[in-house]
């Protein structure tokens, strides 16, 4: 199990459009399971309206959790894609 | 006849016969499926469809309106296999024998709730996108033709409201207007009508009846008023309306884009009085160069308690951003006299119109001013900003006001907040006081903008609210055109630029006096932009200045 922090600075929060791009990267990573939490929620980043309905803003601090597969390379890439779209 | 009132988003008067956008909403039957897993495979078939179709619709929209558009239908893709949506609709289909329209139905609208119910506007507003996409596949199981009109004639549509994917698919070309029974001024519906120019009304509630289907209606966008089964002086007068709307119309292609100058090369700039961060729209569809006068009260008065500094800034920050570089006059509280705030708490006045008010309030209590200042200058980063205080009647007051301003900008370089170096300051001229002594106070500001409503009122001692003083109030008094005179000659001789805000700068009766006069600016409502821009393009001054500076200045007492 791999897991980083990122805090949002989009200032919409994590919104519908590149929480779906998302989902659609996280299919590609075979065998990994990804969860994202923001304080005590947590939902399973395959699951896009359970991931909207964290409500997660701009400051947000959210831990990203891999678990499963190439787990180093997922967390890599996942991080990458936080840094470019929330 | 049956009138209904509802709101106007969208101005223009359309006349036809009105139609009911068809959709599915409110036909589903509920029943127990025997084969479970058939329903199950009905459901997935009509999800299938609904993806292909959306993925049609972004590519339409795409084309229609751009990437941002396209996003919309995108995402509803993603809703639409959203995995716990599914399993939620998979668990009653399979377990509970429900049926799929029923099943998508409720699915949809408890996930809409969970949506409406999220602590912040973006995801509340995502409840519609949910409902939407549900919406699409019991229309497609239930075998429902997507577009919504069925009509060979065009029609006024009408609807509760129309859903984002709903006014992708409309055939535009069968649509005369808009009638809506929700709805708000930014709905979807409303953004679609203004930018087809078509009329809208939203908000008519239950007023209007299905049964009125396919009787002839007039609507006017404008007024808000829906005729159902018009009567003849109804009839008459909106479509005289209509008429005068498509001469505007056609004069506004002809004068779009074309300077405001004068047959022998003088120009003026013409400006926009605004109330309202939304009437821009209204500035550019009628080639406003800039807006003159925005009214910063509507602030006050739509609050319960002071406007704090944040949201008066994302209001500034709005108008500039909109404008795009277009200067905007942004005058400062002016309160008091006819315009009262419970808040503000002031004491009763016998006299408002000559008691505490606007500029002075604003100096009686700096901390409701300051925070206005600080918002206007944050805001300056985003536009091209001129502040304007209004009632001035003193060098003193302007001064003090200054000071102020240099406070705030010194507190704002303290916090490294940043904020435009080449915001103008200017002042209403609207007492007699200030006409009078406008050398002394062109020294000290950028420009004046003379408050005719005012300046007359207060120069003629007359109350213009008063319909007993009618013969006694003529807002085309020599002494108040002399004071217009001497007021631009003032501003002019120390490099002040100098306009006019009130109500005559649209008199067109006036246009030639106060391009003869010089004046640099008129600031008139929107719509009155371009009919000025006409009457200044029509006019020669060098053949009328002198003729009509000597009637003004001279001494026949004729009037």
């Amino acid at each position: 199990m791999k897991s980083f922090e990122y805090v949002i600075t989009d200032p919409v929060g994590i919104h519908a459009r590149p929480a779906g791009i998302m989902v659609k990267e996280i299919k590609n990573l075979i065998g990994t399971t990804v969860t994202i939490a923001k304080g005590e929620k947590s939902a399973n980043a395959l699951r896009l309206m359970a991931v909207m309905q964290l409500g997660i803003k701009q400051g947000d601090t959210v831990k990203v959790t891999v678990e499963g597969g190439d787990e180093a390379a997922a967390a890599a890439t996942l991080e990458k894609f936080f840094k470019e779209h929330f | 006849m049956i009138t209904i009132q509802g709101k106007g988003v969208s101005t223009g008067v359309a006349a036809g016969p009105l139609y009911f956008y068809r959709r599915a909403k409110g036909t589903i039957t509920r029943f127990t499926v025997e084969d479970r897993d058939a329903e199950w495979q009905r459901f997935k078939d009509a999800q299938a469809k609904a993806i292909e179709q959306l993925g049609e619709l972004a590519e339409k929209a795409r084309v229609e309106a751009g990437d941002e558009a396209a996003m919309l239908f995108e995402t509803h893709q993603m809703m639409a296999e959203d995995l716990d949506y599914e399993e939620t609709i998979q668990g009653l289909i399979m377990d509970e024998g429900q049926n799929a329209e029923a099943v998508v139905t409720d699915v949809g609208a408890q996930f809409a709730d969970m949506f409406a119910t999220m602590d912040d506007e973006y995801m509340k507003a995502r409840a519609a996108d949910v409902k939407d996409v549900s919406g699409r596949i019991v229309g497609i199981l239930l075998g429902v033709v997507q577009g919504g009109i069925d009509s060979d004639v065009p029609v006024v549509l009408a609807s509760d409201d129309l859903a984002p994917s709903e006014t992708v698919q409309l055939d535009k070309s069968k649509i005369l207007g808009f009638v809506t029974s929700g709805g708000s001024g930014s709905s979807h519906t409303a953004i679609l009508a203004r930018t087809m120019g078509i009329p809208a009304i939203i908000g008519v509630g239950d007023q209007l009846k299905e049964e009125y289907e396919g009787r002839e209606v007039i609507i006017d966008g404008g007024t808000g008023i829906v005729a159902v089964d018009p009567d003849e002086d109804t009839r008459v007068h909106l479509m005289k309306k209509r008429e005068e709307q498509l001469k505007r119309l056609a004069l506004l292609n002809q004068l779009k884009g074309q300077p405001n100058e004068t047959k022998d090369g003088q120009k003026i700039k013409i400006f926009c009085n605004i109330g309202d961060p939304s009437d821009v729209a209204a500035v550019l569809e009628n080639d406003g160069g800039g807006v003159g006068l925005f009214r910063s009260e509507f602030l006050y008065l739509n609050c319960d308690d002071y406007p704090t500094e944040d949201y008066q800034f994302e209001a500034y920050k709005k108008v500039l951003s909109d404008l795009n570089g277009k200067e905007v006059v942004i005058r400062t509280l002016d309160i008091g006299a006819d315009k009262q705030i419970a808040y503000f708490d002031m004491p009763k006045e016998e006299n408002p119109a000559l008691g505490n008010r606007a500029l002075r309030i604003c100096l009686n209590r700096p901390e409701i001013f300051r925070t206005q200042l600080r918002a206007l200058f944050r805001a300056s980063a985003f536009g091209k900003l001129g502040i304007m205080f209004p009632m001035v009647t003193s060098v003193w007051e302007v001064k003090e006001a200054k000071k102020m301003c240099d406070q705030v900008r010194a507190e704002l370089d303290a916090e490294g907040i940043a904020y435009s170096d080449d915001v103008e300051i200017g002042i209403m001229i609207e007492t007699p006081a200030a006409a009078v002594i406008s050398d002394r106070l062109a020294q000290i500001v950028d420009f004046f903008s003379i408050g005719t409503n005012d300046l007359t009122q207060y120069t003629l001692a007359c109350d213009r609210q008063n319909n007993d003083l009618g013969r006694f109030f003529n807002a085309h008094h020599p002494a108040v055109l002399r004071l217009i005179k001497l007021v631009t000659e003032n501003a002019h001789k120390h490099g002040a630029w100098v306009g006019i805000c009130g109500e005559l700068g649209a008199d067109l009766e006036l246009t030639e006096t106060f391009l003869s006069i010089g004046l640099d600016e008129l600031s008139v409502s929107p719509r009155s932009v371009l009919p000025l821009r006409q009457k200044v393009r029509e006019t020669t001054v060098s053949e009328v200045r002198e003729r009509l500076m000597n009637d003004l200045m001279s001494d026949a007492n004729t009037i």
